[in-house]
């Protein structure tokens, strides 16, 4: 057994004036080397937990009460010089935005000897610069001088996360925290990351806490997974014995909401969602979204029992839960409808240019009715410019057809028919930036409709209640409550505004729709709870859909064929099952290798 | 950041609209306000945004001042005709009369009384000063709306024709106006309106163009919104907040030019009560009868004052959600 070095005690943290609590009852403790995934979904306060390592809080949380000892020393009496020292020198952070956290006015070199030389690493100018060229040899990035005199917003984000995480390695410290530092990477980068976070831990025996709210991003990754929810740990565990046998009933839940590679299955979401500070329930934070949940529950708060030596829980019933068998998510028993029929919409041919470049070349595809296709790539594939070309948003020159109904497409929506404009809807992958701040969600909603449907939303006339009728109905399509209408988009979470754009496109009433990247912004729980709803629509009402994504895990769930794209040309398309199981192209071969998921770990044990 | 809902000074965190903010993949938190039971209770009607920022720029000390000011004027402006002791046409003292129970501030050039003068002499500087900013913003919006969210080649035309108007000082703009047409009221107006224009144009641009990258312009785009429609019901909402404040900064502005076109005698005409006219005309005696020039100074400088403390106020507030809801 290895050296402890971080003993983290009945951490409490809480809003400063309010004293209510964000984090509570907080125990683990780090080995010497080992990697700890934090898991949780937003609102759950490991980001919170997680900085409270470096005794840092944000504005208007504070920490109220337990202990942080690294080395004998108690951190949360430390004054500010000898903090400072400690932090980037003992125990140092990778933030989740790369793009934020290196100042974008100064050149790279100089941000990583500022580091140095702030700990006094190294004796002389020249160890330093030394180290330098090491840091960003073990980051896999160039080390000369040309590369180093760059500003950040000469790399991608990918290479700006790894000089991050250069600068957080520099002084060589014994703990580092990363909070999400992947999040905003495509699968192929997010792999290259994690990688290098990999070797750089093993390397240099430094112990990682690393945050997220994927489990299958620390599936490979992590030695132990400490599961928060509501502000306390729930679960903790090493990684094996966490993904064999969880035994608090939300870590299984995180757990079906993976998508998985191997075998076709169905998503499930947890309902509902985690409660806010100030907002918890009495008893166990779970109990009302959970299926174990009874009477005990809600009246107290379980405390932690030990199921083995490294492994604690915080469950009434976890042996009961523990005794369940299946993990992963369900099999889905649907088969794929072979309908054989005419494309719905067309492509054949087409290239498109942003500005003077050109950036799909010859693209043919086929969307069916009731059909979806999903299409795949990392960033900067052309996949979201196919998609807003079907949608009529490419601003710039398209050559090639695109049919609908055997009709010819005009490129922008304003200078498509009305019936046409509305058959094809676009959900937009950012739910934070979809919706219009200003308007209350009946305001949105109500947009398609008096587009399409003549109802004026301002007059009093007989077809209010026409409307009205039309506005439950998009609701009930998408799960969503009437209560809802009157709020604005920030009164809502990322899923449920979501949900509100889906509702805006069905409400226009689209056999199309095309959906750009719409769950990349969402915790794991609130993307499965989409999917699902997807399939449902797909289902119900008969969609022909695009799901435009960069993570192969997840078609599965949703889509009997697949395109995938590299570098604005499709390289492979077919049937999914196909193309994942037996895949031909060496771009989707290496897609697939770098797609985090639970069962790789599994295939590994 | 995972958890961002803090209250500032216990007052829920404002609406500004969320940029990207550091949570790319993790979801920003919805606001305090949001309720997150099963069966929400109907949340209280939401502030609008420039509400909001109207109350959380009180918290700041200099706008509290600013208010204090720019109200004493108010008060002075709307009920000092009702209270003063003569017309401000009547003849009641000699010439630069020092202060007497007659006139407590003493007489003016002609030997009116000062004091009424005074009370009655604010509401030409206010009033058409407001108005004119309220057309001068008018005028400056729409057409900064237009350039930001029309095609590249209009706005390019219409801010090159803008930057034409701002190469002449605003004052210089004026008098050229004033002198060629004539000391006309509505011209005055216009022209100080017509002056502050371009500014404001240019502010509403550059707020047009950050907000026309949104996704929710697209998506209304993509349903056939009309362009006109999309300016003005869904671009202009989200740039209230720097309109506010340009507006009380182009009020400042208004008040001082208009002022100053009375003092320069291209304003109010005699015998009309105004401060800007009452400087001019009792300059000479200024070492004799100092309060018949003074006064009116001081008025217009408290509001000038008081108006530019609230709005920088109204500026610092807006930085400030800015900030906290990590909208840049």
């Amino acid at each position: 057994m290895s050296r402890i070095i971080l003993t983290v005690k009945d951490l409490e943290i809480a809003l400063d004036p309010s004293g209510v609590e964000i984090d509570h009852e907080v125990n683990f403790e780090l080995v010497e080397g080992e990697v700890l995934g934090l898991v949780g979904e937003s609102a759950s306060g490991k980001t919170t937990a997680a900085t409270s390592l470096l005794n840092f809080q944000r504005r208007g949380a504070a920490i109220s009460g337990g202990s942080i000892t690294i080395d004998d020393r108690d951190l949360l009496t430390l004054g500010a010089t000898q903090l400072r020292q400690l932090r980037g020198g003992v125990i140092s952070y990778v933030p989740q935005d790369p793009g934020s956290a290196l100042n974008p006015a100064l050149r790279i070199g100089l941000q990583l000897r500022e580091i140095l030389e702030v700990h006094g690493f190294g004796s002389s100018h020249a160890e330093r610069e030394a180290r330098i060229v090491e840091m960003m040899d073990e980051v896999v990035l160039p080390s000369t001088k040309e590369f180093l005199r760059r500003y950040p917003h000469q790399l991608s984000g990918g290479q700006q996360q790894r000089v991050a995480l250069a600068m957080a390695f520099a002084c060589r410290p014994k703990i580092i925290v990363l909070d999400e530092p992947t999040t905003g990477l495509d699968v192929t980068t997010q792999a290259h990351v994690l990688d290098t976070i990999r070797d750089l831990t093993r390397a240099h025996k430094a112990a990682a806490v690393y945050v997220t709210h994927d489990l299958a991003v620390v599936a490979e990754l992590a030695d132990r997974i400490a599961v928060m929810y509501a502000g306390r740990l729930v679960e903790i565990g090493p990684s094996n014995e966490l993904f064999d046998g969880a035994s608090h009933p939300y870590t299984r839940r995180l757990l079906h909401a993976i998508p998985v590679l191997t075998g076709r299955r169905t998503l499930e979401g947890i309902p509902g969602f985690a409660p806010r500070p100030g907002r918890r329930p009495p008893g166990c934070s779970f109990a009302p979204r959970c299926a174990y949940a009874v009477e005990q529950c809600s009246a107290a708060m379980p405390p932690e029992v030990v199921v083995s030596e490294m492994h604690r829980v915080r469950c009434w019933r976890h042996e009961e839960v523990r005794a369940q068998a299946p993990v992963l998510a369900k099999e889905d028993s649907g088969k794929p409808e072979s309908s054989g029929k005419d494309g719905l919409v067309t492509v054949r041919g087409l290239t498109a240019w942003y500005g003077s470049k050109e950036i799909l070349h010859d693209i043919d595809i086929t969307l069916r009715p009731h059909e979806c296709l999903a299409l795949v790539g990392e960033s900067g594939s052309g996949k979201t410019t196919l998609a807003r070309c079907l949608a009529g948003l490419h601003p710039f020159k398209i050559q090639g057809d695109i049919e609908f109904r055997d009709k010819p497409l005009p490129r922008l929506a304003r200078s498509r028919p009305r019936a046409v404009r509305g058959a094809i809807q676009y959900v937009f992958q950012n739910p934070y930036s979809s919706l219009n701040p200003r308007k209350t969600i009946a305001q949105i909603l109500s947009q398609p409709l008096e587009m399409f449907f003549e109802f004026n939303t301002f007059e009093y006339s007989s077809n209010r209640e026409e409307r009205e009728k039309r506005l439950q109905k998009v609701l009930e399509l998408v799960s969503l409550d009437e209560t809802l209408l009157g709020r604005y988009p920030d009164q809502l979470s990322g899923g449920e505004r979501q949900r509100v754009a889906i509702a805006r496109a069905l409400a226009a009433d689209p056999t199309v729709l095309v959906c750009d990247e719409i769950t990349s912004w969402l915790d794991v729980s609130v993307q499965a709870s989409i999917v699902e709803l997807l399939v449902r629509l797909q289902r119900e009402i008969g969609l022909c859909m695009l799901f435009v994504t960069h993570n192969l895990a997840l078609i599965r769930s949703i889509a009997y064929d697949v395109a995938v794209m590299s570098e604005g040309r499709i390289v492979e398309y077919g049937p999914t099952d196909d193309v994942l199981a037996n895949p031909q192209a060496e771009y989707t071969k290496k897609l697939l290798a770098d797609t985090p998921t639970i069962e790789s770990r599994a295939l590994r044990a | 950041m995972s958890d961002n809902l803090i209250p500032v000074n216990g007052a829920p965190v404002s609406d500004l609209d969320l940029g990207p903010d550091a949570g790319l993949g993790e979801p920003l938190e919805p606001r305090l306000g949001h309720d997150l039971g099963s069966a929400p209770a109907r949340t209280k009607r939401r502030r609008r945004e420039w509400v909001q920022l109207l109350i959380d720029a009180v918290h700041y000390r200099r706008t509290q001042i600013g208010l204090v000011l720019f109200c004493f004027i108010l008060v002075v402006v709307l009920f000092g005709p009702y209270v003063a002791p003569h017309s401000p046409y009547q003849f009641v003292v000699r010439p630069f009369a020092h202060p007497s129970s007659t006139a407590l501030l003493g007489g003016d050039s002609l030997g009116r009384d000062v004091l009424s003068r005074v009370l009655y002499g604010g509401r030409s500087v206010l009033g058409l000063a407001i108005l004119a900013t309220v057309i001068g913003l008018g005028l400056g919006v729409s057409l900064g709306l237009l350039a930001g969210y029309a095609r590249p080649a209009i706005d390019d035309v219409v801010m090159r024709l803008l930057d034409v108007l701002l190469a002449f000082p605003q004052i210089v703009f004026v008098l050229l106006m004033v002198s060629v047409l004539g000391p006309r009221l509505w011209l005055i107006v216009l022209t100080v309106g017509l002056s502050h224009a371009p500014r404001v144009a240019r502010v509403t641009r550059g707020a047009t163009l950050e907000i026309k990258e949104r996704d929710f312009i697209k998506a209304a785009e993509s349903l056939g919104v009309s362009r006109i429609k999309i300016a003005f019901a869904e671009i202009l909402p989200n740039i209230s907040s720097p309109l506010l404040v340009e507006f009380g900064l182009r009020l400042t502005y208004s008040v001082g030019l208009i002022a100053g076109l009375s003092f320069l005698g291209f304003g109010m005409q005699p015998p009309t009560a105004d401060w800007g006219l009452m400087i001019n005309e009792n300059a000479l005696g200024i070492s004799i009868q100092p309060y018949s020039v003074f006064i009116p100074v001081a008025l217009i400088a408290i509001l000038t004052i008081g108006v530019n403390l609230a709005t920088d106020g109204l500026s610092r507030a807006m930085i400030g959600i800015e900030r906290d809801t990590g909208a840049s």
